[in-house]
């Protein structure tokens, strides 16, 4: 089953064009990363797939319908970089920041109940934070607030997981846990992952396939092809330009 | 208790602790959402729907809402224009609003009217006024209620409530009404020029203490109490002027337990040495 799909996608930002002629496929069940220079438009295509943008022209298609006049948007979960940055003295528990994403299927002007704080105990034990509830969100580090919100976006159980550069600002240890619990997720409960990573070196260790955006175009690679061009991953990892198109 | 004979200051506390209750409900949400300065903006503005009212021959509370409730559209409407800069868009509205205020004020006759909305007169609230804060309170606390999870998670995060199915656009507006009916009837009470303060210090506070969303807002409408019961006390046995002494406990309480709170964590950092 496709679960994401673009075709001849391509966008501008006023008379600056950012992606062209952007064609790809997410199927169920797999784990995809997202690699580019800073710039590539790696952010614009997420935002583009999440509904965030209109597309200039071509067209996106998600769980089947046409992103336009998709409504299941619960179902898509997404983790941002750094989510929770902004809102680091927010006085707001870890179970009311996951249970927040329930709202929706709780329903307007009605109260969350034991289904819900069940669905909420289970979303924090599959990123190993259950102990973690009562905490306020302030008192986690970076990485422990990441995983918070990968339980968000998990409560809602969501379709496809799509995370923008998640690891960013977290030490190796963190971040190699939370690559680890990614790839439990997608392997274990069959859960398809779009991740937007910098360290491409690490997530061609995870992902089955790798797209990359260069000079405005995507290619579409195995890990064993960008692992190959070790060097000019290095110049991805720190964000430097022209890779995917020598492959 | 002396003060409780007089019929005044019997409507003084009830309209008091109602306030008390939904002024930091909406405030808790407006500061969240890091637009602490609207409360100030939209009183400013109720200024000219006072006037406007008065001018009218209609209520002045009921002039004080719709200039409100006009202006915070005004500003939920500039700051989707400018996302980035939604202070100016309260700032637009706030000169704006004083701007008017100040012109029609001058035609109004009544100016003892006028100036008491400046900075309240709690303790001349009638008893038509008195039952309009009532429901008002029942209105703002139901609402409030409702949607409470749903305001927790736009002031969290807008963008992430929307994609979860969160009718934004509309809860939203809702809210803006909300705010603009709490501010206009709060500033009969405690004055237009002091009841952003009344929205954001016991929220200060209560941010101090809770240890989550759900507690934070209980610490803010308990610490709203406290400065109201204890600041009408104070007014009425030190003959002071009650909005502003509710506003000035507030804030040496706010002083208080952040002093308290620093002395506390170095205590125990000094302990743990």
């Amino acid at each position: 089953m496709l679960i994401l799909e673009t075709k001849d996608l391509s966008f501008s930002y006023g008379e600056v064009p950012v992606l062209t002629q952007i064609s790809f496929r997410l199927h169920q069940g797999s784990f995809a990363a997202l690699i580019g220079a800073n710039g590539a438009g790696k952010s614009t295509l997420i935002k583009l797939l999440l509904g965030e943008l209109p597309p200039t022209s071509g067209t996106i298609r998600v769980l089947g319908r046409d992103a336009g006049s998709f409504r299941g948007w619960r179902k898509i979960g997404y983790v941002p970089q750094e989510g929770l940055a902004r809102h680091a003295d927010f006085p707001a528990s870890v179970r009311e920041i996951v249970q927040a994403n329930l709202c929706a299927e709780i329903g307007l002007c009605r109260f969350p109940g034991q289904k819900h704080r069940e669905q909420v105990q289970r979303a924090l034990e599959l990123v190993g934070m259950e102990e973690y509830g009562r905490r306020l969100i302030g008192a986690l580090s970076g990485g422990q607030r990441q995983r918070v919100l990968l339980a968000r976006a998990l409560v809602s159980m969501p379709d496809v997981l799509i995370l923008d550069e998640p690891t960013s600002g977290m030490d190796q240890e963190s971040a190699e846990d939370f690559y680890r619990l990614l790839s439990r997720l997608n392997g274990n409960r069959g859960l398809t992952i779009l991740m937007v990573s910098h360290d491409v070196e690490r997530i061609c260790g995870y992902a089955s396939q790798v797209y990359c955006l260069e000079h405005r175009k995507m290619t579409v690679l195995t890990p064993e092809q960008v692992l190959r061009e070790e060097g000019r991953s290095s110049r991805i990892s720190k964000g430097g330009e022209g890779i995917c198109g020598c492959i | 208790m002396a003060v409780f004979e007089y019929a005044f200051m019997r409507r003084a506390f009830l309209v008091g602790i109602l306030l008390a209750v939904i002024v930091p409900c909406v405030g808790v949400v407006i500061v969240l959402k890091r637009l602490s300065m609207i409360g100030d903006a939209l009183s400013h503005t109720s200024l000219a729907g006072v006037a406007g009212g008065l001018l009218l021959e209609i209520s002045p509370v009921l002039g004080a809402a719709a200039a409100c409730v006009g202006a915070a559209f005004c500003i939920e409407a500039i700051r989707k224009k400018l996302p980035r800069y939604a202070e100016m868009a309260i700032a637009i509205v706030m000169s704006a609003g004083i701007g008017l205020a100040g012109v029609l004020s001058g035609f109004v006759h009544s100016a003892a009217s006028f100036h008491s909305f400046l900075f309240g007169s709690i303790v001349a609230i009638s008893h038509s006024e008195l039952i309009g804060v009532v429901l008002v309170s029942i209105l703002v606390l139901s609402v409030f209620l409702l949607f409470y999870k749903e305001l927790f998670y736009l002031a969290l995060d807008e963008r992430a409530a929307q994609r979860s199915g969160i009718p934004v656009g509309a809860v939203n507006s809702i809210f803006t009404i909300l705010t603009a009916v709490t501010i206009s009837i709060a500033a009969r009470t405690v004055g237009a020029l002091l009841v952003s303060s009344m929205m954001v210090i016991p929220v200060a506070c209560g941010m101090q203490i809770g240890k989550s969303y759900r507690q934070t807002v209980l610490w803010s409408v308990i610490f709203a109490e406290l400065f109201t019961v204890s600041g009408l006390l104070i007014a009425y046995y030190g003959q002071l002027k009650p909005g502003s002494t509710i506003v000035l406990v507030g804030v040496i309480c706010l002083l208080l337990i952040l002093t308290g709170k620093t002395l506390y964590v170095r205590l125990r950092w000094t302990n743990r040495i």
